[in-house]
């Protein structure tokens, strides 16, 4: 193939920075916080399946559906703790979540 | 195999500035809708990479439900996004030092790939001859079938999360009660009066 290995994790990598600086960059907005982890994950992802199918190997892509499985039911659980939230105290900033004091 | 080449530059480079674009719009919905975006150039990565099913799954679940579930939410709550807006400059440093630490790592693990590159012998080999669906399939029914039935379980469990956390009893509605109904003791719904003669109750 013409596209290399390195070519697809370098886009990996890039995505996954980005999520990383989009927890920094928008840290007061919980939903963008959940929109950045889903980047994070998806870059796992094309690394998981880049690897599957440079090595041959179709566990990788195994894998990759697995983490798909739970990023979906982790959306899940955080957007219905959002919400909840929401109902309760009126706000989603970050820096307004310390009922518990942490 | 040049029409591969420019294919990837166009998803990759779909998918990085959708990327940035979610990290960077002004509007939550523009966020999502970035995401959606970001998601669907993945799937073309995926295509091109040879692994056709996963790429159908990325558009079905994530951009026709994860996605369609983050709109719902950002569009249903009325959340005053002016006052999330406000950046801290201080705060936007040390990111900048957190993200280009990890891309640095990032490039030193690809530096490493590529110095040896013969490192690790597949477990599960491609099979030769069958679409990429029948042998995921054939994988993942037979050796991974444990995992499979865990996922499922993970999915349950997400579910069931879901709906008790944000379900509500609603006071002031009428609903019936079926238990409470079927429940009712001859004691407490009928009442026997001596009634004395000529006086009425």
């Amino acid at each position: 193939m013409e596209i290399a290995l390195g070519h697809y994790l370098t886009v990996a990598a890039i995505v996954f920075t980005l999520g990383i600086f989009g927890i920094f960059l928008n840290r007061k907005n919980v939903i963008i916080i959940l929109m950045s982890i889903e980047l994070m994950l998806i870059a796992v992802n094309i690394n998981l399946v880049a690897f599957s199918a440079y090595a041959g190997d179709l566990v990788g892509q195994v894998f990759a559906m697995f983490v798909l499985t739970v990023a979906a039911a982790e959306a899940t659980i955080g957007l219905s703790i959002l919400v909840t939230y929401f109902r309760n105290r009126g706000t989603v900033a970050v820096e307004d979540i310390n009922l518990m004091k942490g | 195999m040049m029409l591969q080449s420019i294919a990837f530059y166009a998803f990759a480079g779909v998918l990085v500035g959708s990327a940035v674009l979610v990290i960077a719009a002004r509007n939550p919905v523009h966020s999502v809708l970035f995401l959606v975006l970001a998601f669907i150039s993945a799937a073309g990565l995926f295509v091109l990479l040879g692994a056709e099913f996963l790429a159908m799954i990325l558009v079905i679940v994530y951009v026709g439900a994860v996605a369609v579930l983050f709109l719902f939410v950002v569009m249903m709550l009325d959340i005053n996004f002016v006052r999330l807006r406000q950046r801290s400059m201080r705060v936007l440093s040390v990111g900048a030092i957190v993200g280009l630490v990890l891309m640095v790592e990032l490039v030193l693990v690809i530096g490493t790939l590529i110095a040896a590159p013969d490192a690790g012998a597949p477990t599960a080999p491609a099979v030769a001859g069958v679409t990429n669906t029948v042998a995921l399939g054939d994988l993942l029914y037979t050796r991974y079938i444990y995992l499979f039935q865990a996922s499922g379980l993970v999915l349950l469990v997400g579910m069931i999360g879901a709906i008790v956390l944000t379900h509500r009893k609603r006071v002031g509605v009428r609903k019936q009660s079926i238990a409470a109904q079927v429940g009712r003791k001859r004691s407490e719904a009928v009442e026997l009066k001596k009634v004395t003669p000529g006086s009425g109750v």
